[in-house]
């Protein structure tokens, strides 16, 4: 098994340097962009739409239609890209944006002309400050060219596009904290309706799209080939390729694009090399970050392609596909811990079950631990889990119940372990100002 | 010294400003500016950023706290990050993290006496696959299977003797990364 038919890390085939933008232009650098901008807007939508494009971000809605929801007549409408990517264990957006700036800045150039956006920000982490400096860069040398400003490529189309560096808040990931951090508000998420989409709900209340890195990098692809083309690769469900972030305990760890039918066994054994010491098998994977449901890591998921149906069947998702792969040393437990820690933190605290249960799930998990807790503290956690999940305003609360949910359901020795007496065999940390 | 009326950040401050429809938009990146300026987000630099923007400073003071990446107390001149998160912790970050406060013989979140480093933990850097890493002064050092602390000693030692030799340490580690990068192609 190896990568093929790759199209975000398409410079690995040609072993191009894509963040000249003359090698770019060499290798199929703006041909979708010239093709887009002979279409009209809508017939762009139609052809993403028939690409079976799904938002990489994690939720997969299809992104055809969430640009047709962008009403057509209303004057100002803004493109907004979601750099934001904070998930424990997701590097992906990194990679697209370091080592293929220009398919991304392309993709988003197509995108804000079908939406009819003439201004876009692209919200990097505040960690990503090198990666914004080079694609502030990028923009300068695409302005030389015409290709951002008044009138690219002689269309009529005005074009800004604009880096907006996050400060270090996972929520802001989300896209309407997003869209409060760029307003200069606190980053914290709105209630809707509106959606971003409707005239009231979007940044500065105008009619917006926010859309992930990798999902804009694959339509410069899409124009330039056909969206029947893009269909063609993936599952019926999936279409195209997905970068899928793959850390923790396999022998080679990075990021790697393959089409959404490759399998997990694909991946971790034959891509990654398998386990990083022989003598300690896989034990337990979490196949979106700390956000998604863990699973054991056996051979039925080893033999299950790694798409958005065939997931849901394991009782999972392959969300932003960040792989983080546990081997038989990892207690659970402490992975439980370690994940709740991370949402206690980032917890906005704008909801009270959200903010208010982290934080009691943490104080519990510790005790738990210390090994100071009991039979009872487990029902208690996963029964303020249980509580947190579904009625917050964003995902957050749900993400951050998963860990616990799940953790018990699949692993409940490793928590037994805990709570008969013996001692933790590591104690997480706590976070610098709690 | 001011960011108002400071040449050096005169022509940043002014395409922060038109960037966004609405000024407010702005106190982010200024923010980043003035802590450039002062070190950290002191009282002058809430006014100033205030000021600028035509907002409140309690506005400022609430959104510079609500960002980890805003400092509300002085900092070492390099300020290290060390991801410990569950994919980094997978990979040892924890004992690594450990082992670098007591080299600098520092508390979580403390700085040493000469002033140099400041050291703290920090949620996922987006550098899962090169585990341990950290961020010093919001740049990434990273190195292909991750930092050691005989890296680390290395890295210490380079800083004390001079700014220039650290960053060509890290610049040094960088280019290993993207030989490593090469290798997947």
């Amino acid at each position: 098994m190896t990568e093929t038919k790759r199209i975000l890390l398409r410079y690995r085939d040609v072993n191009a340097d894509f963040t000249d933008i003359e090698e770019y232009g060499a290798h199929d650098g703006w041909v979708g962009l010239k093709k887009a901008l002979s279409m009209t807007p809508a017939q762009v939508i139609d052809e993403v739409k028939a690409s079976g494009l799904r938002g990489r971000g994690g939720a997969g809605f299809p992104t055809g239609v969430k640009w047709s929801f962008i009403p057509v007549n209303e004057p100002v409408k803004y493109l907004v890209l979601n750099a934001d990517e904070s998930e424990t264990g997701t590097f992906k957006d990194r990679l697209i944006m370091e080592k293929n700036p220009y398919q991304f800045l392309e993709g988003c150039l197509i995108a804000a002309y079908a939406i009819g956006a003439k201004t876009a920000y692209i919200y990097l982490r505040g960690e990503y400050l090198e990666v914004a400096n080079l694609l502030d860069a990028c923009i300068e040398e695409m302005r030389k060219r015409n290709l951002v400003g008044k009138d690219i490529l002689g269309s009529g189309y005005d074009i800004e596009i604009y880096t907006h560096l996050g400060a270090g808040a996972y929520i802001c990931g989300e896209e309407t904290a997003l869209l409060n951090s760029l307003e200069g508000k606190l980053g914290q998420p709105r209630v809707r309706p509106p959606f971003p989409a409707n005239k009231g709900g979007g940044l500065y209340s105008e009619p917006t799209v926010v859309n992930n890195v990798e999902t804009i990098a694959n339509v410069p692809w899409i124009l330039q080939h056909g969206g029947a083309a893009y269909k063609a690769i993936g599952t019926e469900q999936s279409a195209g390729t997905k970068l899928y972030c793959v850390s923790g305990h396999v022998k080679r760890p990075g990021v790697y694009e393959l089409p959404f039918s490759a399998t997990f066994g694909d991946l971790l054994n034959e891509i990654c090399g398998g386990p990083l010491d022989e003598a300690h098998p896989f034990k337990a994977l979490l196949p979106s970050g700390g956000s998604g449901p863990i699973v054991h890591l056996n051979d039925e998921v080893m033999n299950t392609p790694m798409s958005y149906e065939h997931t849901a069947k394991l009782g999972t998702i392959i969300g932003s596909a960040s792989l983080i792969v546990m081997d038989d040393r990892t207690d659970i437990t402490w992975v439980a811990s370690k994940v709740t820690k991370f949402f206690k933190h980032e917890s906005c605290g704008k909801c009270t079950p959200c903010r208010e249960g982290t934080y009691w799930l943490d104080k519990v998990l510790d005790r738990i631990m210390a090994g100071e807790g009991t039979e009872k503290d487990v029902v208690l956690i996963e029964n303020v889990a249980k509580n947190m999940a579904g009625i917050t305003l964003c995902a957050l609360g749900e993400f951050a119940a998963n860990p616990i949910i799940h953790t018990i359901k699949h692993f409940p020795e490793d928590f037994k372990k805990h709570v008969s007496g013996k001692k933790a065999v590591s104690k997480p940390l706590p976070m610098a100002g709690d | 010294m001011a960011i108002i009326g400071n040449p050096k950040y005169a022509d940043r401050i002014a395409l922060h400003l038109s960037k966004y429809p609405d000024k407010r938009s702005a106190v982010m990146p200024l923010l980043y500016i003035a802590q450039e300026e002062y070190g950290w987000v002191n009282d002058d630099a809430v006014n100033e950023v205030a000021q600028i923007i035509e907002i409140d400073p309690t506005q400022v003071r609430s959104i510079a706290g609500f960002y980890t990446m805003y400092s509300e107390k002085p900092k070492g001149k390099y300020w290290l990050q060390v991801c410990t998160d569950l994919a980094c912790a997978l990979r040892g970050a924890d004992e690594f993290h450990h082992e670098l406060l007591h080299e600098l013989h520092i508390e979580e979140g403390g700085t040493t006496e000469d002033g140099m480093f400041t050291a703290e933990h920090v949620m996922c850097l987006g550098a899962c696959d090169r585990a341990p890493m950290l961020q010093c002064n919001f740049h990434m050092v990273e190195k292909p299977g991750g930092l050691t602390m005989d890296d680390m000693r290395l890295f210490i030692e380079k800083a004390r003797s001079g700014d220039a030799d650290l960053q060509a340490l890290i610049a040094e580690w960088r280019n290993l990364v993207n030989e490593h990068l090469k290798t997947f192609e």
